[in-house]
């Protein structure tokens, strides 16, 4: 659907330009850098002149921001990839696959990505492509806004952080492989806490200040109409750090994404470290001593917390519909949902149709299937776990601790594996039972 | 002799600096044992483990932005009536009457930073190891801080009482009536109104208990009032001390063995 509001207003360009200034002095700095460390090409010229060059075309590109008006300026994000980008590949199938395909390529390319010239690389890519996508208005409409703008610096610090750890424990597996030091071995000293810990402490502290009083300058704390219980707003938003909570409502049901399962983070959380009987790796960053660890975690607090609150807040417009990045967040935008039961699958099949009746037998024998399945999934699938794939973490964690650790595996995959059994299947409950507000 | 010094060797300044400017070694420890803020930290401390690139800074931010909240909470209580007939217009005069008026932007952006920033201690500390023996229950004191932040961050959300809050609060609580047992809209609460006695209704559940009503009202604002500016912020308080007092305890920053 099309929209009144133009694209590129002057003061956009205005702030793109002093974005792609930024850009601009980044590259600079990284120019200087490879003029140092990148050696010549062959034929004697200094590698730092691709880098050279492409600063100066940032620099030009801010120029032009910063001089031409908005009709006729030529640099925005084509229509020939939003309409397709929107149009294909934005639903949350795909979004989730490839967040997941995303994370398996962050371990295992870990050694090329972490490389400071490729994720240099990287930065700048989606740097631009950001650049260029806030020459949408829907896309400046939700990235734009005061509340949203953390999510986003989250994003890339998020991204940094993560970075600094591979880095760290690519280098660290290497010296462990090589028997060298670890990192954290040398240079190691004993210093005085003042002045070595509290002047880092204290700038921090007056860095933080800055901007935070810069960040309230620059962003008015948003202030809505007086609140009414009568006008709805849709969509209806819980606070962001809980949209991936919201997400999951999707696929369970309140009791189940609301309830149990934070309270299940939670607790697995605090089990971690009675759990985790691996001594290695403590005190330092390292990745193959404790691969498995490390894995999970990233896949819980990645694809599974943080991609799921960019879906919630950036992704879910009106009515809980998926919207791409650059589409209007249509009311009326109609999604066909026809989910069915398993139990209706199961009996269907059978040929014998879904047993009716609303007597405890009668619904026990309906969703049998169900019921047998998610007893198999919580209590058989461990022990069979346990003696074979799992079969020397059981050995070493003994029972209760290797049941603890099964079933919060298994809560963990509940979602992924929900959400693929819906995609698949359009299934919709495992166990449906409305009549006792019990749906899985 | 300098008004420097004057001041310096005056019996005033001498009984709150019980000894020299830490610009030597021997003062430098003194200084470290002798100043209440500072003794939190021990004397001396290895050079990695508060390297930056390895610490991130990220707890000693959380509290620094904890402390900051606190500060900008306290100036915001004072303009601030927490009824249904003023929530509203105090906050709308703080944006629309005080000249430079930031400290709600403050409160506001720090409180979401802090939500980031204890996730991005927990990324670290879990990255490192740093929650093996023998810092378990350090780790697990850690939880319960980042669960507190959130539910302070949640209780404030409904405070300045425009849509966005109330409905940001309507659907984070319409989660309460669907706890098993507890809520009228969760799994097994029948359990508790057989023969006659209806023990868990919408007056009675979960969500009441969280709201003080059966919907977002007058009561719910008070209890949130309350939670976020005395009730919580306590109970942080004393986490926040067993936090830092048992990071001393356990062995300082994590090292290697």
């Amino acid at each position: 659907m099309l929209n009144a509001h133009p694209d590129l207003t002057a003061s956009v360009l205005i702030g793109l330009g002093w974005y792609y200034l930024l850009l601009f002095f980044m590259n600079l700095a990284w120019t200087v850098r490879s003029y140092r460390e990148d050696g010549e090409f062959s034929n004697g010229v200094p590698r730092a002149a691709v880098w050279a060059t492409y600063a100066s075309i940032l620099m030009m590109v801010s120029a032009y921001h910063f001089t031409y008006p908005p009709e006729g300026f030529l640099i925005s994000m084509p229509s020939a990839f939003k309409d397709p980008f929107d149009r294909y590949f934005s639903n949350p199938v795909l979004y989730f696959v490839l967040s997941i395909l995303g994370f398996w390529g962050m371990i295992s390319l870990r050694e090329w990505w972490t490389k400071p010239k490729v994720s240099w690389v990287l930065l700048n890519v989606s740097l631009i492509f950001m650049g260029l996508s806030l020459t949408d208005y829907d896309f400046r409409q939700i990235v734009g806004k005061p509340d949203n703008v953390p999510i986003v610096a989250m994003l890339f610090i998020v991204a940094f952080c993560t970075w600094i750890y591979f880095r760290r424990a690519v280098d660290n597996d290497r010296r462990i492989e090589e028997g060298r030091p670890l990192f954290e071995q040398e240079n190691n000293e004993k210093v005085l806490v003042w002045p070595d810990l509290v002047y880092t402490e204290l700038i921090c502290m007056v860095v933080l200040t800055a901007v935070l009083i810069f960040w309230g300058i620059a962003l008015k704390a948003p202030l809505e109409e007086p609140g009414s219980s009568v006008k709805t707003p849709n969509p209806s938003k819980a606070p962001w750090y809980f949209l991936g909570l919201q997400e999951m409502l999707v696929y369970f049901d309140p009791w189940l994404a609301g309830v149990v399962l934070p309270s299940i983070i939670l607790g697995g959380l605090m089990a971690v470290p009675y759990i985790d009987f691996n001594k290695r790796g403590n005190g330092y960053y390292c990745f193959k001593d404790r691969a498995f660890a490390v894995s999970t975690f990233l896949f819980g607090f990645l694809p599974l917390w943080v991609a799921l609150i960019v879906l919630g807040t950036f992704l879910r417009g009106p009515n809980w519909n998926f919207f791409g990045i650059y589409e209007y967040w249509d009311v009326h935008k109609v999604e066909a949902a026809n989910n069915v039961n398993l139990s209706e699958f199961f009996w269907d099949g059978l040929g014998s149709g879904v047993p009716k009746g609303t007597t405890v037998d009668r619904i026990l024998l309906r969703e049998l299937p169900g019921i047998l399945l998610i007893i198999g999934y919580f209590a058989v699938l461990p022990p069979i776990m346990g003696i074979t794939v799992l079969r020397t973490y059981f050995a070493r964690m003994g029972v209760l601790r290797f049941l603890v650790f099964s079933n919060l595996i298994l809560w963990m995959a509940i979602l992924p594996i929900k959400m693929l059994l819906r995609w698949a299947f359009s299934l919709k409950y495992i166990v449906g039972i409305p009549e006792w507000f019990f749906n899985i | 002799m300098s008004v420097g010094d004057y001041i310096r060797n005056s019996q005033i300044w001498k009984s709150v600096f019980r000894h020299p400017a830490p610009t030597d070694r021997r003062n430098r420890v003194v200084v470290m044992l002798t100043n209440f803020f500072l003794h939190l930290h021990p004397v001396s401390i290895k050079q990695q483990g508060i390297a930056l690139s390895y610490t991130w800074c990220m707890g000693g931010i959380t509290f620094f932005l904890f402390l900051v909240e606190a500060i900008t909470g306290v100036l915001l209580m004072f303009y601030y009536r927490p009824t249904l007939e003023w929530a509203f217009y105090d906050i709308q005069a703080l944006r629309d009457v005080q000249t430079l008026g930031i400290m709600r932007e403050i409160h506001r952006w720090g409180a979401h930073a802090m939500v980031i920033t204890v996730w991005l201690h927990m990324y670290r500390v879990f990255l490192t190891g740093s929650y093996k023996p023998p810092r378990e229950f350090n780790w697990v004191i850690g939880v319960l801080l980042l669960v507190l932040t959130l539910l302070l961050s949640f209780t404030g959300y409904l405070l300045p009482w425009d849509q966005l809050a109330i409905w940001a609060i309507t659907v984070g609580s319409n989660m309460a009536k669907a706890t098993p047992f507890l809520g009228v809209e969760g799994p097994g609460f029948q359990v508790f109104n057989t023969s006659g006695y209806e023990l868990i209704t919408n007056a009675s559940d979960a969500k009441f208990l969280l709201l003080g009503g059966r919907f977002v009202g007058e009561a719910t604002l008070n209890r949130f009032y309350i939670l976020h500016c005395v009730a919580i912020p306590l109970v942080v308080s004393l986490l926040i001390a067993i936090h830092f007092w048992r990071v001393r305890k356990d062995g300082g920053i994590s090292q290697p063995l």
